[in-house]
């Protein structure tokens, strides 16, 4: 057994290499599985998914003949002492630009500062919804005792008549949940 | 190789307990993850025979009890009754964790593929036989961590983690405050390490240290499917090893990865927990599928039919294992397209299972066979996979899923396929290796009454659960209307069936090491072509010190 072939690496170092080789695999998984967070967001963003709502400049895009109604709700964090009274149902054409207003009330004699995070129903309808004017965007304070006055410009892409998936929908939910910030 | 022979001599195997708490020997650490298994699986069956139990009549009977007896909260009081619901709850979750990680895993990856990936293919040890010690002594702290959780506040007025084996966020984030659900997370990483170094040391083995002339098309499948599953390993733990890690920096360092309020999504921990789960399920049945091919060749007398495409179906599974893991989650809104998507794509996971089904079925076809123990629970498994892959088929319709979904028809899928198909494969490979690995036979008498006694018991607990389940009686419940009352009771029988099938299993052990049988070199005869054949029962230690030529 002494003709080992003395060119090629010793059967330790091959084994080592590829143990080398292996390890780095696991912790190219582990680094993908955390790059997964930003790209989700992204994901998120871009299409829509999971009811995003995308924002927009203030740009004509045209009004189309559909009508669609836009329901507004909102819950509150049990933590947070603050009441909200969402907007009225509002239906109009498709492609109209339309301004809403949400209303909190601090209950608290303290200062509260609170961020609203988003989405709508049916989720598909995210990547149509544009918003270009929302109190979402940044955080909110209210003095102890205010009564705020929030307003959402939105407009609803006229491309969402094309989509065979929300050929039956009258109706979109956009949704607040107001979390302590 | 003559440095080898040298190192051979430099050191002495150790005796007594040093043998196995130090062992770098293939063989011993696959003994012990086999009882390791055997141990862990005992444990989490009781657990489920607690639900079963529970679960034997409608109302709450067994659980505000037991949480008196184990937590001392008053008897029949407020609190017991809490404490009980959630125990119920903490039971599933632990039977789950137990049954995946503690007991399938270490059995066919870390016992039957330490003891044979070596022998088939012509290779001393492993390639890393200090990892391997390691991979092996990582697994009982994790267990025990495990076990502990369950005497931790989960939530308040609750021991343990309640949360099922899929920890989802809120629930095992903001849910379970307690250290309990730490724990979990912390045992689930240990047992994760585990599985990685020894994915590692098996896909070294494989590629480096066949022997001469084995090329990868000529070796054995039980080497091939545990390659494929090694892979799997490696590219799915450490998803989900980060995923438990975001949890744990959610519940105790204020990140917000699964936390709306900071900006997070529950829903994101769901993909990357199916990511890994999806591939976990194919890691615990592919090593499965190899054992049955050989079980089914041996005892046909025939080579496997089609191995070409066998291994090919294995690789294709392994693949597309890791593009469907959203038919999980078709209730969490995602869009039409994408339920369209995977719903196509788990479906094109049975074309190859079919290839494998059907290639057993050819591999019998025209065989001369004898039923003897093994073939008995390899056919056993081959009829109970098929019944939970057609029940996987109509649960890959995102429609049908929608009324399906967490309901006990699920419970009844998943354990056709796992608590049957693979712990069949798993008492397959024990009676078909056990002469082999410990030198002496077992009654073949008892291990025909263990497999009939177990099939008629494993089928009365699930095959109701089809029922149950069509009938919209949801999972991870204590309790239930009168209107399931019936097939909940036949399941429970089903389990005290299945008791006494363990019994006579314990007993075939037992009986086995009283009378110690010979069972020379080849109990099977001619149709055992593989390596570990050619060795003496037991194999010596140190095996192969020439290594075999394959033509």
């Amino acid at each position: 057994m002494a003709n080992v072939n003395l060119t090629a690496p010793a059967p330790d170092a091959r084994n080592k290499k590829l143990a080398i080789i292996l390890l780095c695999v696991v912790a190219g998984m582990v680094g993908l599985a955390y790059a997964a967070v930003p790209i989700y967001q992204i994901f998120c963003q871009v299409t829509g998914y999971g009811g995003t709502t995308q924002r927009a400049e203030d740009v004509a895009v045209g009004i189309i003949d559909r009508e669609m109604g836009v329901r507004f709700t909102a819950s509150v964090d049990a933590a947070l002492p603050i009441e909200v009274k969402p907007a009225a149902m509002s239906v109009d054409k498709i492609g109209s630009k339309v301004t809403v207003v949400y209303v909190a009330t601090n209950l608290s004699d303290k200062p509260v500062g609170t961020t609203a995070g988003f989405n709508v129903a049916p989720a598909v309808a995210g990547s149509y919804f544009n918003k270009i004017e929302c109190f979402c965007f940044t955080e909110q304070t209210l003095a102890p005792g205010e009564v705020k006055e929030m307003p959402v410009v939105y407009y609803v892409d006229p491309e969402l008549d094309l989509d065979k998936e929300l050929d039956t929908i009258k109706e979109i939910t956009l949704f607040y949940a107001f979390y302590a910030s | 190789m003559a440095t080898a022979t040298a190192d051979h001599d430099a050191h002495a195997n150790p005796t007594g307990w040093k043998r196995y708490v130090y062992s770098t020997n293939h063989k011993d650490i696959g003994t012990m993850y086999l009882i390791f298994a055997i141990v862990a699986g005992i444990i989490g069956g009781a657990l489920s025979g607690f639900m079963r139990w529970e679960l034997a009549e409608p109302g709450i009977q067994i659980f505000p009890g037991l949480a008196s007896m184990v937590y001392g909260h008053e008897w029949q009081s407020a609190a017991a009754i809490d404490a009980g619901k959630h125990m119920y709850n903490v039971f599933t979750t632990a039977h789950g964790l137990i049954m995946v990680f503690f007991v399938v895993m270490p059995a066919l990856i870390g016992g039957y593929s330490n003891w044979f990936v070596p022998l088939m293919i012509g290779a001393p040890d492993m390639a890393f036989p200090r990892m391997n010690n390691i991979s092996f002594w990582l697994l009982p702290p994790a267990f025990i961590l495990l076990l502990m959780s369950m005497f931790f506040e989960g939530p308040p007025g609750g021991m343990g983690t309640g949360g099922g084996w899929t920890v989802y966020p809120p629930l095992s984030t903001t849910g379970q405050p307690g250290p309990a659900m730490d724990f979990a997370i912390l045992s689930l990483h240990i047992a994760g390490a585990s599985s990685i170094l020894g994915a590692i040391n098996f896909i070294t083995t494989i590629f480096n240290m066949r022997a001469p002339g084995m090329t990868l098309h000529k070796m054995p499948l039980f080497p091939w499917a545990i390659l494929v599953t090694a892979f799997l390993l490696l590219l799915s733990l450490p998803v989900l090893a980060g995923a438990i890690t975001m949890l744990l920096t959610d519940r105790n360092f204020g990140t917000t990865f699964f936390t709306p309020d900071g900006g997070g999504d529950p829903i994101l921990f769901q993909h990357l927990f199916w990511f890994f789960g999806h591939p976990e399920v194919y890691i615990m049945i592919l090593p499965g599928f190899g054992v049955v091919s050989h079980i089914v060749a041996t005892f046909s007398k025939k080579p496997v039919f089609g191995y070409l495409a066998m291994v090919y179906a294995m690789v294709a599974i392994g693949f597309v294992g890791f593009i469907v893991w959203a038919h999980h989650m078709y209730t969490t809104g995602i869009s039409l397209d994408t339920q369209r998507y995977f719903v196509f794509a788990t479906m094109v996971i049975a074309v190859p299972t079919g290839v494998k089904i059907f290639s057993w079925i050819a591999t019998m076809w025209g065989g001369s066979l004898s039923f003897r123990p093994p073939m008995q629970w390899a056919i056993g498994f081959i009829f109970l996979f098929t019944v939970g892959g057609v029940t996987g088929v109509v649960l890959a319709n995102a429609g049908a899923d929608r009324s399906l979904h967490d309901t006990y028809y699920v419970v009844a899928h998943f354990h056709y396929v796992l608590s049957l198909g693979a712990v069949f494969s798993i008492f397959a490979a024990w009676y078909y290796w056990y002469p082999k690995m410990f030198g002496h036979m077992y009654s073949e008498t008892l291990a025909t009454v263990h497999f009939w006694v177990m099939f008629v018991g494993v089928n009365l607990i699930f095959f109701p659960q089809h029922f149950l389940g069509l009938n919209g009686m949801p999972r991870r419940y204590i309790d239930y209307p009168e209107a399931f009352a019936w097939w909940n009771q036949v399941s429970s029988w089903g389990y005290a069936v299945t008791l006494v099938a363990v019994l006579v299993f314990l007993y075939t052990i037992v009986d086995a090491i009283m009378k110690k049988r010979p069972a020379g070199d080849n109990p099977w005869g001619e149709g055992a072509t593989t390596l570990e054949w050619t060795l003496p029962s037991p194999p010596p230690f140190h095996q192969f010190e020439t290594l075999p030529k394959i033509k």
